[in-house]
């Protein structure tokens, strides 16, 4: 019975421990806020509890009934009495994970998830050490056909979370489970490649895939190649939110900021310049800000809708190719960068364009697919994730803990707080309004703190007086939650002006390029979207157009913003995608 | 014999008797028996139809062993894999009519005049072994049996 100390609690014993726990959480999570671990494969904070990999048994005893459950899907009851690591549950995952490495392909040294493969983990701390079962091996070919995503069934352990990522989450729908019993795989439509699906790029699936079936489309040795060839000139561009991210490739703590550490690997692993692409994304606020007060004025296109995020693009083209007049024309920052880097700065420092090679770090297996659309075609040159540039650093041996932080290249380095925010989900509409305030206002304001588009809820609602005006405003993350207000245009119900649109959660910070957190999913993104706070804090000059950098780009080569030479170069179409 | 493939008009009258997510099965029943098969631009209408992503209908077609996605051959031979054939040695059977034939389970001749396939069971198990050919059972085969049914399919 609740006590009047735990009112609305009930009362269980976890290893020999009483422990007072709300009745509608699960075993799995009261387990872990009482500092122990139960593995799984299928379980995901995010998403639905299914149930099916059963590797999260514990034995449970009521009313003097002892059982094995399943604890990812298991409500407290009064009394229970849960035990979560007895032999009779050791063995019952040891075996769990014995018939799983039956139909393995065991390739552990060579797989890109080697050291970050639950599998390979758990094998590990169960001390398996082989398997006794034998049989057949399901041995299928590997799918390559996406720029961003590469498919290895032969590793597939059918957990189900990239479906359900694809599904429940994205609504894109890509894959499913195919055929049946020994034969079932997770794939396409006619079992085809990816490349040829409905597939966004976003990457989710790679971030909830356990093992090494679902990694990144690797272009470390294209990138090798680059660096190693005297006639090229290798330009490097860094993504907002990589510099939250990147530590936790060698073991830092979630939302330690790296910048410094980030930019001098960079120059160590050879790349002569690092910019930041944090001053494209500055450019990025003042051409859709302009955009924005333009349409504003005319009441035309609203609500205007951001398209910095790839996988949003390919989503809103696929699903909503009637509607993207609502998308704002501006292109994404990598684009931005990539397109001056080529023009601007290849003219600037006297460089044949020819000789360069654009390397963007993205926190994004999408960007690897943007950077392939035609309208983009010959500016970046390949696109490595954190993920990536991470086992770069590895993989030449760099000492990445002791490194001297250093700074970012100029002209193209200077940024601005409302640039680092760019990384986490309304930080895009954030920066915009603070332009967007002072433009309309012809002032300087102090309070430029949107708190009310912060925080990790998937749709964010806010309404601002500027210059009169009720402007409304919506954040969202994540592309169901996207697909559910595309809906809300589409049938003329949509209340808001102005739009962000994020295709993963957490947005930058949490996209399908980033490490994958092992657990506490949603405590690890918020540390990173703080990183990233903290930086825009801290910086001098925390609104895009106010940055010199910025400025003087117009001055000496774009002209007007919004004018015909920046139109040229950054700004972008879209354009209605079939799909299968 | 099958319906041509190509007739839209009546892939439509089909599809337009089917509108929730709970027809599925139903809705790939009716094409198969029709056409013989199922055909992909067959399956990419039932998509739009249903408002399902293609995946889920291609998932539940290739979950069900019913479910064929190439052409009928004029002769059809299902051979029955159940265990009562399986013990009076179908496999045997099968790898024989694979080789007379020159082609696996699950595949038709160039001439297109028979393809192949395994069936759970026929529920012909007092003739076992057992195939059908069309609509007829045929039992208590061997080889040579065999030899003689498949010729006299011209």
């Amino acid at each position: 019975m609740a006590s009047p100390e735990h009112p609305q609690k009930v009362k269980i014993t976890l290893n020999d421990e009483i422990v007072w726990c709300d009745p509608n959480a699960y075993i799995i999570d009261i387990a872990r806020n009482n500092n122990i671990y139960i593995p799984h494969f299928c379980y995901h904070e995010r998403l639905e509890r299914t149930a099916n990999c059963r590797l999260c048994v514990v034995e449970i005893e009521i009313g003097g009934k002892k059982r094995i459950m399943t604890s990812c899907n298991l409500k407290p009851q009064e009394g229970m009495i849960v035990n979560t690591h007895t032999p009779k549950v050791l063995e019952a995952r040891r075996v769990n994970i014995e018939l799983l490495l039956a139909n393995h392909d065991l390739n552990c040294p060579t797989c890109a998830k080697n050291l970050h493969c639950k599998l390979q983990r758990y094998s590990g701390e169960l001390i398996v050490k082989e398997t006794p079962f034998t049989g057949k091996r399901r041995n299928v070919p590997v799918d390559e056909s996406s720029p961003s995503i590469r498919r290895d069934n032969n590793k597939c352990i059918l957990c189900g979370r990239c479906i359900k990522m694809c599904g429940d989450v994205q609504t894109v729908n890509a894959i499913q489970q195919q055929f049946r019993g020994f034969e079932t795989l997770v794939s396409c439509a006619f079992n085809e490649g990816l490349g040829e699906s409905s597939c966004v790029n976003c990457g989710q699936c790679v971030i909830a895939c356990p093992t090494g079936a679902l990694t990144e489309r690797s272009d470390i040795p294209h990138v090798i190649d680059a660096l190693n060839d005297p006639h090229k000139i290798v330009i490097a561009q860094t993504a907002p939110s990589i510099r939250a991210t990147l530590g936790e490739c060698f073991g830092m703590n979630p939302g330690t900021n790296v910048t410094g550490k980030m930019v001098a690997a960079l120059k160590k692993l050879g790349f002569e310049k690092v910019f930041d692409t944090d001053l494209a994304a500055d450019i990025t606020i003042v051409e859709e800000a302009s955009e924005f007060i333009k349409r504003l004025n005319a009441n035309e296109n609203l609500p205007m809708i951001t398209t910095c995020c790839p996988a949003w693009i390919k989503f809103g083209e696929q699903f909503f190719y009637d509607e993207l007049s609502h998308m704002s024309t501006c292109r994404s920052p990598q684009a931005i960068m990539a397109s001056l880097i080529k023009t601007y700065y290849a003219e600037k420092a006297d460089l044949d364009p020819q000789r360069i090679v654009l390397v963007d770090i993205m926190p994004c297996t999408a960007k690897k697919f943007e950077i392939l659309r035609p309208e983009f075609a010959g500016e970046a040159d390949y696109v490595l994730t954190t993920v990536e540039l991470g086992k770069l650093i590895k993989e030449m041996n760099i000492d990445f803990e002791h490194l001297e932080p250093a700074r970012f290249d100029n002209p193209l380095g200077e940024s601005t707080g409302a640039g680092a925010i760019f990384g986490h989900t309304g930080g895009v509409m954030e920066a915009a309004l603070r332009t967007v305030a002072d433009w309309l206002e012809n002032k300087n304001f102090k309070h430029i703190d949107y708190q009310a588009i912060r925080g990790m809820e998937t749709l964010k609602e806010a309404t601002v007086h500027i210059d009169g005006m009720e402007i409304n405003l919506a954040v969202v993350h994540t592309l169901g939650e996207a697909r559910k207000l595309m809906e809300q245009i589409r049938s003329g119900t949509c209340k808001y002006h102005f739009i962000e649109i994020m295709a993963c959660y957490g947005g930058c910070i949490g996209g399908g390029g980033q490490p994958a957190p092992t657990e506490r999913f949603d405590e690890v993104l918020k540390k990173r979207v703080q990183a990233l706070i903290t930086e825009d804090l801290h910086k001098e000059i925390r609104k895009s157009h106010k940055n010199p950098a910025v400025n003087k780009l117009y001055d000496e080569y774009l002209g007007d913003i919004g004018g015909e030479r920046a139109h040229k170069l950054l700004h972008t179409s879209y354009q209605r995608r079939e799909f299968k | 014999m099958p319906a041509d493939v190509n007739d839209l008009k009546l892939v439509e009258s089909i599809l337009k008797k089917y509108s929730r997510k709970e027809d599925t099965v139903a809705a790939l029943q009716e094409l198969q028996q029709t056409f013989g098969y199922l055909e992909r631009g067959h399956l990419e209408l039932l998509a739009k139809q249903l408002s399902l992503p293609l995946v889920h209908i291609t998932g539940v077609a290739t979950f069900y062993t019913q479910f064929k996605f190439t052409p009928k051959g004029t002769y059809h031979i299902s051979i029955c894999r159940g265990t009562a054939c399986h013990v009076k040695n179908s496999e045997t059977l099968l790898k024989h009519v694979e080789r007379k034939l020159n082609i696996k389970a699950g595949e038709i001749t160039t001439d297109k005049k028979i393809s192949l396939e395994c069936v759970n069971c026929i529920g012909a198990c007092a003739k076992a072994p057992a195939m059908m050919i069309n609509e007829k059972v045929y039992g208590n085969l061997d080889e040579k049996k065999i030899d003689m049914i498949i010729h006299s399919l011209e």
